[in-house]
């Protein structure tokens, strides 16, 4: 065992678990958009930092590995203020309306992205933007990552609009579950965007819609068409729908699907990241096969 | 690669020693087949087959994992039986990351053979002829009277309809009008019945031969039970949807026809069953709902309720001396597909499934995948230029026992010779009609993955008049 101090007081955990770790043994509330409990740390989102006694700088909690004796401040000025930077902005660049999180977090840290001024609109060309294109913003509007809608196949949507290029989705498509490598990101610096090759449409590209990176992903960017629909409808009631744990009827490996129901009706499958047969992974007829239980 | 092993020294001799049987025969059964031998057989290059056996012999840990490509031959049994050969010769068995595993196709192929649906056991796996005991728990659990006699597989009850033994039929589940080898024949088979009852969620091909539908709810998700997985964990599925109109819980269903006809079992809840099925297997004894929920599942054996299930079969293997039966090696003749190629016939098709679908679609044709697209006969990019067929020309593909007519598309993955259909959509294409009906003596598993065909091209017109039809279901509602 590993014991350290958090704000204080010791806490004791595993060799080779994280500050994070601790932190949530403790109960201490730490906000976190990149981190998956099922995927390596990416250490992009920054804003689950804290600050260790004797560092120069902030460590993101997430991935840095509990040492014995460390010091450990979550609630420091230092701390507050670098999160509250990182919320504001990503929640004046990106779309954070379906982040189950964003709000609380930005409320918690005083968070005000509309002091950036208004959002730019969606820019249709930013899939297509090289090194070098980015132009100077004219300060009036909020550098945003803004383009439209994505909806090129009936299973689900992606809007990056909503990206925070967290890295979870590439990850998950990548080799740490599917090993199907249809997407990566593209381009540079602000200009960075999840992208497939050559930015062709999903049903041309190498995806095998098992939807392992909707699972994952942090903020609805990547969305099941049906919530799509529903939410543009106005009609998405998270608060009314049920979630009931079963076992996928498509084959003998025994995935558990989490089907979420609203007026009987299922408009949504995720699976329990906890659970020992596959971790929250799922394949197409899992995730999206239920069709003939529902009619048209 | 048996052989190979063996001559390389690879073979695990002090398992097989200790553990095993027969091996000296086993060891002579594989003699003649040399690598170059395997080669001509298979056509996999001797090189491939001796890096296999190589690696496989030679990891610290191996699992041999299966699908129907193996199950689905003539040779059915004996094909199980060389993986289990393979497994013993490196003692790849009854280890932690090591084994053989049959990778089920659907979420409750295990749970059906242990709860008794098969022809020759109780549930638990207790033999209805030899075992007396087991059979005197079960009747007096029922209050009925059990016959120590194995009922019918699924193909003995084809061959049954056939004698005219077997005049009425209660299907629950499955699609044997799309699904049976040689369909033509199994749906004469069907058609002829006195009488046919069909219990299912979807109105199938099957349901609409029958006499009596019994429309019931979808097991997974609008009922409550339990199903077993590959790994022989059970889990609990859960109702989270009404069913609709009047389809009704399998389960009712069951009950009330058992009522109807003179045994009154109430409403049983799924809970109760399951208790019962504790109560009279000792395998499922400490499966409790509660520590199935809290667990995530169990994998039997778990014979009490302190019992956290079993990981592993086969580990007494292992044990000083091995606790038990030693495991035997069985000597297996090589047998060929069962359908020779000839000049009539000169293509072999095997059949299989995609990822995106599901047997014979009548579920999976009903979600809007970018995936499907319909059926088609996969040759390699060799045979079609013989042919001299195009990607998307409609092609006739017949059998000795049929034809169809299907869209081509080219493959680069088949070798010369080789041809690929799936049977996901049979209402477009009725690709059984090809396969040959010709079973497994033991387990009664049909030959799907080895006809043999011709392909022909037919007139233009003809073709293209057909062409409208390869389009999945869903595009046109």
């Amino acid at each position: 065992m590993v014991e350290f101090e958090v704000d204080g007081e010791p806490v004791k955990v595993f060799e080779g678990q994280t500050i994070l770790d601790g932190l949530r043994k403790k109960g201490i509330d730490t906000p976190t958009l990149c981190y998956g409990e099922t995927l390596r740390p990416a250490n992009v989102c920054r804003v689950c930092v804290v600050e260790i006694e004797g560092a120069r700088v902030l460590a993101p909690s997430c991935s840095r590995k509990a040492e014995p004796g460390m010091k450990v401040r979550t609630d420091s000025e230092r701390v507050r203020h670098s999160r509250r930077l990182v919320l504001e902005f990503l929640a004046s660049s990106t779309d954070l309306s379906t982040a189950p999180e964003a709000e609380a977090y930005c409320a918690e840290y005083e968070a005000a992205p509309e002091r950036y001024g208004p959002p730019a609109p969606p820019d249709p060309d930013r899939d297509r933007k090289r090194a070098g294109h980015h132009l100077e913003p004219d300060g009036l509007t909020a550098a945003t990552v803004y383009a439209p809608v994505k909806v090129d196949n009936e299973l689900y949507v992606r809007d990056y609009s909503k990206c925070i290029l967290c890295y979870k989705c590439v990850d998950a498509c990548g080799d740490q579950h599917q090993n199907t490598f249809a997407i990566t990101v593209a381009g540079r610096g602000f200009d960075a965007r999840i992208s497939t090759e050559y930015v062709v449409e999903l049903p041309e590209s190498a995806c095998v819609y098992c939807g392992n990176c909707i699972a994952v992903c942090p903020t609805g960017a990547l969305m099941f068409k049906s919530e799509h629909d529903l939410r543009a409808a106005g009609e998405w009631d998270a608060e009314g729908q049920t979630v009931t744990t079963t076992v996928c009827p498509y084959c003998g490996v025994g995935c558990n699907l989490d089907l979420h129901v609203q007026d009987n009706r299922i408009v949504k499958v995720t699976s329990p990241a906890d659970h020992d047969v596959t971790q929250g992974n799922l394949c197409i007829k899992g995730r999206f096969g239920f069709q003939h239980v529902q009619g048209p | 690669m048996a052989r190979e092993i063996i001559h390389a020294g690879l073979a695990n001799r002090s398992f097989i020693d200790r553990a095993t049987t027969g091996f000296d025969e086993y060891a002579a059964s594989v003699e003649a087949f040399t690598l170059a031998e395997g080669e001509r057989l298979t056509g996999v290059p001797a090189a491939v087959i001796r890096e296999a056996a190589h690696a496989y012999a030679r990891a610290d840990r191996a699992m041999i994992c299966w699908t129907l490509g193996i199950t689905e031959h003539h040779t059915a049994v004996d094909n199980v039986l060389s993986l289990i050969n393979l497994s013993l010769l490196c003692g790849h068995v009854g280890r932690y990351g090591s084994g053989v595993n049959p990778l089920r196709g659907q979420n409750n192929v295990q749970g059906g053979g242990d709860m008794g649906a098969i022809p020759n056991k109780l549930t638990g796996f207790q033999d209805i002829e030899s075992d007396a005991g087991a059979r005197a728990r079960f009747e007096a659990a029922w209050d009925c009277t059990i016959k120590p006699r194995y009922g019918w597989h699924l193909t003995q009850m084809f061959d049954a309809m056939e004698r005219g033994e077997l005049r009425t039929l209660y299907v629950i589940g499955e699609n044997p009008a799309q699904s049976e080898a040689n369909v033509h024949h199994a749906r004469k088979l069907l058609d002829g019945l006195d009488f046919l009852v069909v219990q299912d969620i979807l109105l199938t091909k099957t349901a609409a031969l029958a006499d009596v539908v019994l429309p019931s709810a979808a097991s997974w998700c609008e009922t409550e039970g339990t199903v077993t997985n590959s790994e022989r964990r059970v889990q609990r599925v859960r109702k989270a949807l009404d069913p609709p109109g009047e389809a009704r819980d399998d389960l009712w269903i069951l009950a009330e026809l058992a009522r109807r006809l003179g045994r009154d079992w109430g409403q049983p809840t799924a809970a109760q069953v399951w208790d019962e099925v504790r109560a009279l297997s000792p395998m499922h004894r400490g499966m409790r709902y509660d520590r199935l929920d809290a667990l995530g599942g169990i994998q039997w054996p778990c014979p009490d309720e302190e019992h956290p299930g079993s990981l592993r079969l086969h580990e007494r293997l292992w044990a000083d001396p091995v606790e038990g039966p030693l495991a035997p090696f069985s000597v297996v003749e090589h047998r060929p597909p069962y359908e020779a190629l000839d000049a009539s016939y000169p293509i072999r098709l095997t059949t299989g499934r995609r990822l995106e679908s599901y047997n014979t679609g009548v579920q999976t044709n009903l979600y809007r995948s970018p995936l499907h697209r319909g059926e088609s006969l996969d040759l390699s990019p060799e045979d079609a230029e013989r042919l001299l067929v195009e990607e998307g020309e409609i092609v006739r593909v017949s059998s000795r026992r049929g034809a169809v007519e299907a869209p081509v598309r080219v493959d680069r993955s088949l070798r010369p010779g080789l041809a690929f259909m799936t049977l996901h959509f049979p209402d477009q294409v009725d690709s059984n009609v090809l396969t040959v009906d010709v079973t497994d003596p033991k387990s009664g598993t049909a030959e799907f993955k080895a006809a043999a065909i011709r392909v022909e091209k037919i007139a233009p017109a003809e073709g293209a008049a057909k062409a409208t039809t390869t389009e999945p279901a869903w595009t046109s509602s």
